[in-house]
């Protein structure tokens, strides 16, 4: 009797382990779910990593390459530059690498996940002050973040973006001085996870500022904005590069080269990215 | 209904011993007994390897865990907030969950009502949903914005990002452990027990007190481990209404999660520590199975 349950109980958790894993071939779905291809070379899926700033705008990036590669799919995946280099290394497969940062496509090079020399800075991007709808703190310029009070939502510091909300916060201190990052430092409430948390937890209104990238911004109409001046703010450059060990090389470097493209540039900008110096 | 279910329960328990002997008196068990010998063979071999890739990530972390150095970021600032924080709060939460759900326990398993299954199933349901859909609900309902924000505004409450909120959606997400728990527990004692009480002219507070308390209290110590066992991992609901904080709103798990992106050490220690104690939680729980079933 024990043991037959002992068995069974393995029997089920193994089932739930096995169905728990199978999602992640899904990625490929889409492609299996197109007509039979006649030549199925030409039947590819390339898979790009992309941070959450580029949420929207690798989408339109996506929807623009397919249509002018048939054939080719793109499935992207959205997440923190350095949690995504760390998976590269512990064997996460791909073809093209998009960072939020300089720093993390050098990590990424360091890796050997990215060949020297592969890369490319095809987008800036730089910090913005958000409110939600309501602006019920009244925050009407960069001073008043160290308002007692205020309910401020950063992200966490080690995130690309936290690393430059900080970067910036002291570059404000040295401005305005009178302990205005310790005032500001007070006000955090939360430490969030990246952008997107931020953002939707100001849509709901439950914090009363964010720091976060320009892009995020555009993509939220709705929140109220306190821009922060060249001199405060801090340019974080946007990097692309083909994997060393990308699936696909051919499209992976085709991609590439698409996004310093002039049409590559015109999606980026209507997301709110500055052009990458050359 | 429930009482019915759990009777049968242990009714199958003394059962038991009754169908061993039928099985050893009739030849047709004693073939199917034999046949069941190469079935079983494959059983052992599937659910062998279901056991060992449930074994292999949690000895790798402990393997990881140790040759990170574990006890060095034992010291970290952070990990020392977060352990505090993760015991207090889950503490707390068990407390509410005690004070709220043993009378809602006690109401499921004793006596039926209209829409009762509707009742049970909106109970249980935190179980099964995937944590940060709790934390969305959570800031719906109790946010500055949320449905109850403006009452709790003018009481001078304010939930989210505070460590009240941490103890919300702890006690949120795994009270529905200790609920189900003690209310099988409370099913499960003879009714005939009761009506003796009755007989003797025992009111139902003291029915409850010295009747049903201390006959459900296994049940109950079960479910409050599994409940603190489920608080104490709590990661989805908490940084989503609570936030993440050091000191104030970040938990164990929390700490985990941030360490993963940077410090692999701190993620692997604090990882190797939940584990420990997580093992420890559930060796309680099978010593009190184990006495709970000699008691039957």
């Amino acid at each position: 009797m024990k043991n037959y349950q002992t068995v069974l109980v393995a029997l089920l958790l193994t089932v739930i382990l096995v169905t728990a894993c199978s999602p992640i071939p899904a990625v490929q779905a889409p492609a299996a779910l197109t007509p039979a291809p006649v030549a199925p070379a030409t039947n590819v899926t390339l898979k790009v990593f992309a941070p959450s700033s580029m949420t929207d705008a690798a989408k339109e990036l996506a929807s623009a390459f397919e249509a002018a590669n048939p054939g080719v799919k793109l499935a992207i995946e959205i997440g923190h530059s350095p949690t995504q280099r760390l998976q590269l290394t512990q064997g996460a497969t791909g073809d093209v690498f998009m960072t939020a940062s300089q720093k993390d496509m050098d990590d990424a090079i360091a890796d050997k996940s990215v060949a020297a020399g592969a890369a490319k800075v095809f987008a800036t991007n730089q910090l913005v002050v958000v409110m939600p709808p309501q602006n019920p703190a009244k925050i009407q310029k960069l001073e008043d973040l160290a308002n007692t009070g205020v309910r401020l939502l950063v992200a966490v510091v080690d995130t690309p973006i936290g690393k430059v909300t900080l970067t910036s916060l002291d570059k404000m201190d040295k401005q305005f001085g009178a302990g205005f990052k310790d005032k500001v430092t007070a006000n955090i409430v939360s430490n969030e996870a990246g952008v997107k948390p931020i953002v939707s937890k100001l849509q709901l209104g439950e914090a009363d500022a964010g720091i976060v990238f320009v892009t995020d911004a555009v993509a939220a109409p709705a929140l109220k904005t306190v821009s922060i001046p060249p001199e405060l703010n801090v340019i974080s450059q946007l990097n692309v590069a083909p994997l060393a060990a990308a699936l696909h090389p051919e499209h992976a470097a085709a991609f590439t080269a698409f996004v310093a493209s002039t049409d590559g540039q015109a999606s980026l900008k209507k997301w709110g990215f500055m052009p990458g110096k050359p | 209904m429930i009482r019915d279910t759990v009777r049968m329960d242990t009714i199958a328990g003394r059962l038991a011993p009754n169908q061993k002997a039928l099985r050893g008196v009739t030849d047709v068990a004693y073939h199917q007994k034999i046949h069941r010998v190469r079935p079983l063979a494959g059983f052992f071999l599937v659910g062998g390897l279901g056991a060992l890739l449930l074994a292999i990530p949690i000895g790798v972390l402990l393997w990881r865990g140790v040759d990170a150095g574990f006890a060095g970021y034992l010291a970290n600032p952070s990990v020392i907030d977060a352990a505090r924080l993760s015991i207090s709060t889950s503490v707390i939460s068990l407390l509410v969950t005690l004070l709220l759900g043993t009378p809602l326990a006690y109401v499921l398993a004793r006596w039926s009502f209209r829409h009762k299954a509707a009742v049970e199933t909106v109970i249980d349901l935190p179980i099964v949903l995937p944590p940060m859909v709790a934390g969305i609900g959570l800031l719906l309902a109790f946010g500055r914005n949320g449905l109850f924000g403006a009452p709790l505004h003018a009481l001078g409450i304010h939930l989210p990002f505070t460590t009240a909120a941490v103890i919300f959606a702890q006690a949120f997400v795994s009270a529905p452990l200790y609920i189900r728990a003690a209310r099988l527990g409370f099913a499960a004692v003879r009714p005939d027990l009761i009506e003796a009480a009755y007989t003797d002219g025992a009111t139902e507070l003291e029915i409850f007190r010295h009747v049903m308390l201390p006959l459900a209290g296994r049940s109950m110590l079960n479910g409050l481990i599994l409940s603190w066992a489920r608080a104490f991992g709590e990661f989805g609901a908490t940084i989503i209404f609570a936030g993440n904080l050091q000191g104030f709103t970040q938990t164990m798990p929390l700490v985990i999660f941030n360490g993963f992106e940077t410090n692999l050490g701190v993620a692997l220690s604090i990882s190797l520590l939940l584990i420990v104690i997580s093992a420890l939680i559930l060796l309680a729980l099978r010593t009190i199975e184990k006495n709970t079933s000699l008691n039957v």
